[in-house]
């Protein structure tokens, strides 16, 4: 009853078609189905990523991986949760009790609430909508209004999982852990921004489904597909999955529990369930980050229906959800080859590359785009535009790089000058 | 439903604001602080303010506590504040003051349905949002033309911030070699 009046507003899931009518039975038992089903795919995929990581880690370090729990290993994380959540549960005696009980939820719940966006099927050649039950919707959990900028919110509460509990510890390795997490989490949320507004540009809109509609149009040359990926001309894309995995912590951006130096990060106090909650935030991150990047980049659930009805049914959706998880797959795959190929930044080094270099990279770019579409509004000349921002990028750059150069210089020859050979106020550490 | 909500926001505002000043400890009074901003995150999805939400969220919840949060810990100030000593004279019975007459503008709003202090008739006056328009739209083409001035006032007055935390924060060197706060404790 209260959908036809403007207050349906504060439903967040207003744009799917099934919330826009009446809602009664049906469209509440379909939401809460989806929830459930997407929750459940991402408890199981997480046990399943952790196995896959561990044995192909295991491959390229050239020994088994996991052997032992069921065939190839694959339930050896079955098991470690299951010892996880006997063990004595520990709460440090100097610690912050309720806020050190709080911190697991705050870093898991934001890593379901983020892949709720997140479309995981449907046949985007007929505009990605199934009928279930009479109901026109969308094979995701929500689509709401601000869309995208979900991922970012819940990327930045994310944080306080991670801070409270190296704080609320009590103790000063988890200490030192969280405030580099989170210092480092803080600072990659500005690239990962700003190659988001990159895809919101071409889009035109917030709405991750409508970003996978326009990604499912007719390509080029009828053979490369219109994927985010070639629109924006893949420097996005680069900057995303750089700052995406330093905001996930993974290697090579893990000082964040570097071993032989913070013995294990914010969580060092954390023991039994607590720890794996954690842990299973942390591999629920990297799941939602590599289906946001399939989505944003790589067309989502778009793809050729091969075979359109099976036995009279109608599973051109299925497909969707095919090619979804084959590219969820593949971008898995690339995530713990990284971890396996690039050793560990140091934090001047990833401090460095986030603010110097991917920040202006991400932020030049994305200014080139809207001069490319304000050109293509007006008429431009396509090629004049193109050739003026480059001139002025380079200008740009030359400008920053001398700027740092002569800041460096600057400091070496204090540090040289002063008596001291180095100050430890002013090491970034 | 939309009374529900909007009872159920405010008692979780109210409460967090209370929480921020009551706390002892800054860390619960920052955590206290995120929950009145989600809160009103809330009531601007309530309002269809979609966009304002989440900036909402991201900007103060995501960004500025966040600081707060890292000031409290790197300083190491998480225990209970020394509460007898006013750092700056008279502070007390100007915050009452303060307060007080927050309170009675606030109140005089409520009771008057806000045309007294501001002649609308409503907030946002004719830009409210009910057209076709998404929020995000409506917003960026009121910023980037009516208040463009401001917008860009507003960005040269952070460059200045930005400006002056690296001069506070840079040890700059004089001509005779040593640093700036050597030589203000010198001249002291």
């Amino acid at each position: 009853m209260e959908a036809a009046s403007p207050v349906s507003g504060i439903l967040v899931l207003a744009a799917d078609p099934m919330l826009a009518g009446d809602i009664g039975l049906v469209e509440v038992g379909l939401t809460l189905a989806k929830a459930v089903v997407a929750f459940a795919f991402l408890l199981v995929a997480v046990m399943l990523m952790i196995w896959f990581e561990r044995k192909l880690l295991g491959g390229m370090h050239q020994r088994f991986g996991p052997t032992i729990a069921g065939p190839f290993g694959i339930l050896q994380t079955l098991a470690d949760g299951t010892k996880l959540f006997f063990k004595e549960d520990l709460v440090p005696d100097r610690s912050d009790r309720f806020v050190f009980k709080l911190a697991p939820y705050l870093s898991l719940i934001p890593a379901f609430l983020a892949f709720a966006i997140i479309p995981l099927g449907g046949d985007f050649n007929n505009g990605g909508q199934v009928e279930w039950w009479g109901r026109a919707t969308y094979l995701q959990v929500a689509d709401p209004p601000i869309g995208i900028l979900l991922f970012l919110a819940m990327s930045s509460v994310a944080v306080y999982g991670v801070m409270l509990a190296g704080w609320s510890s009590g103790s000063k390795y988890p200490l030192l852990g969280s405030v580099r997490a989170s210092a480092q989490m803080v600072s990659y949320e500005a690239a990962l921004g700003l190659a988001v507004a990159s895809i919101v540009l071409v889009t035109g809109g917030l709405s991750t489904h409508d970003m996978v509609v326009a990604q499912a149009a007719e390509g080029y040359f009828g053979v490369v597909p219109r994927w985010n990926v070639i629109v924006t001309g893949l420097v996005p894309f680069i900057v995303f999955m750089i700052a995406g995995t330093a905001e996930l912590n993974r290697p090579p951006f893990d000082l964040v529990e570097a071993e032989q130096e913070l013995v294990g990060g914010f969580h060092t106090e954390y023991s039994s369930i607590r720890f794996a909650l954690f842990f299973l935030a942390e591999f629920m991150n990297t799941i939602t980050m590599s289906a946001i990047i399939v989505t944003l980049f790589f067309g989502g659930p778009a793809g050729p229906v091969l075979v359109g009805e099976l036995g009279g049914v109608n599973i051109a959706w299925a497909w969707g959800v095919v090619w979804f998880f084959l590219k969820l797959f593949v971008l898995l795959f690339c995530f713990v080859w990284m971890r396996a190929t690039l050793p560990r930044f140091r934090y001047d080094q990833l401090m460095d590359l986030g603010w110097k270099a991917l920040i202006p990279v991400a932020l030049g770019w994305f200014l080139f785009l809207t001069a490319l579409e304000v050109g293509r509004e007006r008429g431009w000349n396509e090629a004049a535009v193109t050739i003026v921002s480059l001139l002025v990028f380079a200008a740009a750059a030359l400008l920053l790089v001398r700027a740092v150069r002569s800041g460096r210089r600057a400091r070496d020859r204090e540090a040289a000058r002063s008596d001291e050979p180095s100050d430890p106020a002013t090491e970034r550490a | 439903m939309a009374e529900a909500v909007f009872v159920v926001s405010a008692v979780i505002i109210l409460a967090g604001a209370v929480g921020v000043v009551a706390s002892r400890n800054p860390v619960h009074a920052a955590l206290f602080l995120v929950q009145t901003l989600v809160g009103v995150a809330v009531l601007f999805v309530l309002n269809d303010a979609h966009f304002l939400a989440a900036v909402q969220v991201v900007v103060y919840a995501g960004a500025i506590v966040i600081l707060f949060l890292f000031v409290i810990m790197l300083l190491g100030v998480d225990k209970a504040e020394e509460l007898r000593i006013e750092p700056i004279f008279g502070q007390r019975p100007l915050a009452a003051v303060v307060g007080v007459s927050l309170a009675a503008v606030l109140g005089t709003v409520v009771v008057t349905g806000a045309d007294v202090l501001t002649g609308l008739r409503r907030a946002g006056g004719d830009r409210a949002l009910d057209g076709d328009a998404t929020d995000i739209e409506r917003m960026g083409r009121v910023l980037f033309s009516e208040y463009a001035f401001a917008v860009e006032i507003t960005a040269a007055l952070l460059t200045v911030a930005v400006v002056g935390a690296v001069v506070l924060t840079r040890r700059a060197s004089r001509s005779d070699g040593s640093t700036a706060a050597e030589t203000a404790a010198q001249e002291t």
